[in-house]
């Protein structure tokens, strides 16, 4: 996401980013009876630096729990299994990083900054099927703004963020050079208008 | 980015671009499934009009790896030693529905011709033409060599020696002492490496007999030097690429470039004196078909600093990343 920060209506704050990552943790450990198969992989760009964060929220929310501690945290980039090629501008590929090298035995939480079409989720099963086989694959986004295309949905949900589909959700965050945290929503047209 | 034609055409940042996405690419190739969806549904040709059977592979092996459909074509026994022009085969290529084609050519400027002259109106790869370029064996070996050279690395003893392991985003080959040696005359090679390297930072020396020196390089932005000991010594080199010397140029009728093997050798072989001659953590590298005992000996080609084989596996990765990123861009500008 664009490293400036947008002019636009701000929809949650640093506090409340942190404290949506902090309930999605719990929900995690509640449905997963604990963090110890758990890995944690980070779509780029926006999941990466949330991917870090959520692992962080695991291990504080697991402390004394059996089995604690940080859960091994990667990056998939789904660049290769877009459908989309061509209708965008070029991506270059960015690396893979699978902690340990494998998947079996784990359930993996994808983790991504905004949930729109569905299609980058849809990438990344793709993507996680060319690696191995998972016991389990489950979503968590910091935003679901809805207008899905294919029938994905998530298993942890930030917010529930209805919007139109002229409008753009801009998740900044200071990993990735924003002054600070913030999800934006701004109106395309006026985007484009302004520039 | 339309066609690749010249390494000359790659901008500093393209260049580093597209090993980039050559990383990407050889990091895909660990997994489980090493096919990749990205081209399903796109065909690539490969028009070699002059044999090349490695080139071609890698080529093959890249779009194969990519989902995309293959038409090999070569010419020979077609339709061109019955007398068909370029222009002839391009359109035939194109009625069939290619997406991308890779010419190779004995003729400089080929590959241009192809991607300008408005018979086809797909991206054209350049796999060779004539003694001009060769773009994706410069990528190539500029990818090798980013893998295994440490800036400030231990010449400067400040760094530990880069261990091979992929380079990092972004990285490119300032500061880099680079060596070729060989027929720098007939050879694209060194043209296109001439070219990439120094844009990637890179300073390159040519090191050849008199006799295999192009006329009017001078503004080619390299040294020459025709005393290969020398060189070693003022050079201190980070990597030393052996171009490949073609046994026939020896004759008077191939040229009579050099008077014999064994001289050639003597002067210009790389060989175990020279090794160790060379800095410790420098690395070999030849684009191959190798003469072992004319450019190389056996020891130098086996040495565990040779990058030869890797070197292979590089180009393929390599040719991946121009395909996707010729392929995948339809129109958008870099």
């Amino acid at each position: 996401m664009a490293a400036a920060q947008p002019s636009g209506k701000q929809i949650l704050g640093a506090a409340e980013i942190q404290r949506s990552l902090v309930r999605i943790a719990h929900e995690i450990l509640e449905r997963n009876r604990g963090s110890s198969d758990l890995m944690i992989l980070g779509i780029p760009t926006g999941g990466v630096p949330l991917a870090q964060r959520l692992a962080a929220a695991l291990e504080m929310a697991a402390k004394g729990e059996e089995g604690a501690g940080a859960p091994p945290v990667g990056t998939l980039d789904i660049t290769m299994y877009r459908d989309d090629l061509g209708r965008h501008p070029i991506r270059v590929p960015r690396p893979t990083r699978i902690p340990g090298e494998t998947l079996e035995g784990r359930t993996v939480i994808l983790v991504d900054d905004v949930l729109f079409s569905g299609r980058t989720i849809r990438a990344a099963l793709d993507a996680l099927g060319a690696i191995g086989r998972a016991d389990a694959v489950q979503l968590a986004v910091l935003v679901d703004r809805g207008h899905r295309q294919l029938p994905i949905r998530a298993d942890y949900v930030g917010k529930n963020l209805p919007t139109s589909r002229s409008e753009k959700v801009v998740v900044a965050l200071t990993e990735l050079g924003a002054d600070a945290d913030a999800v934006t929503i701004v109106d395309a047209q006026t985007q484009e208008a302004t520039r | 980015m339309k066609h690749l034609l010249s390494a000359k055409d790659l901008s500093h940042d393209e260049a580093v671009m597209v090993l980039d996405t050559a990383e990407a690419m050889a990091a895909t190739q660990r997994h489980a499934v090493k096919k990749l969806p990205t081209l399903r549904g796109k065909t690539v040709v490969n028009l070699f009009f002059e044999d090349s059977t490695r080139t071609r592979l890698s080529f093959e092996a890249a779009a194969k790896r990519l989902s995309a459909d293959v038409i090999n074509f070569s010419a020979k026994g077609s339709s061109v030693s019955k007398g068909e022009t370029l222009k002839d085969t391009a359109q035939t290529i194109m009625a069939m529905g290619a997406d991308a084609v890779v010419v190779r050519h004995s003729a400089c400027g080929a590959a241009h011709l192809l991607a300008h002259a408005g018979w086809i109106d797909v991206p054209v790869l350049n796999a060779g033409d004539g003694t001009h370029q060769h773009p994706t064996q410069a990528l190539l070996d500029a990818m090798t060599l980013r893998r295994w050279y440490a800036p400030g690395g231990p010449a400067s003893g400040s760094a530990r020696a880069a261990d091979g392991a992929p380079a990092p985003q972004g990285r490119d080959l300032e500061g880099a002492r680079v060596i070729i040696v060989g027929d720098v005359l007939h050879s694209r090679v060194a043209r296109s490496n001439v070219d990439l390297l120094t844009t990637l930072g890179a300073r390159v020396t040519l090191v050849a007999p008199p006799t295999l020196l192009p006329v009017g390089m001078d503004d080619w932005p390299c040294e020459v030097s025709y005393d290969f000991d020398a060189a070693i010594a003022a050079v201190e080199p980070d990597a030393v690429m052996m171009l490949r010397v073609q046994r026939e140029r020896m004759s008077a009728a191939g040229g009579g470039f050099f008077p014999s093997p064994e001289e050639y050798s003597r002067g210009y072989g790389l060989g175990a004196v020279r090794r160790t001659a060379m800095p410790e953590h420098a690395i070999v590298m030849h684009p191959g078909p190798m003469n072992r005992g004319l450019e190389i000996t056996a020891d130098a080609a086996d040495d565990p600093r040779s990058r030869v084989v890797e070197q292979v596996g590089n180009g393929v990765s390599v040719r991946m990343a121009a395909l996707y990123l010729l392929l995948a861009d339809e129109g958008n500008q870099l």
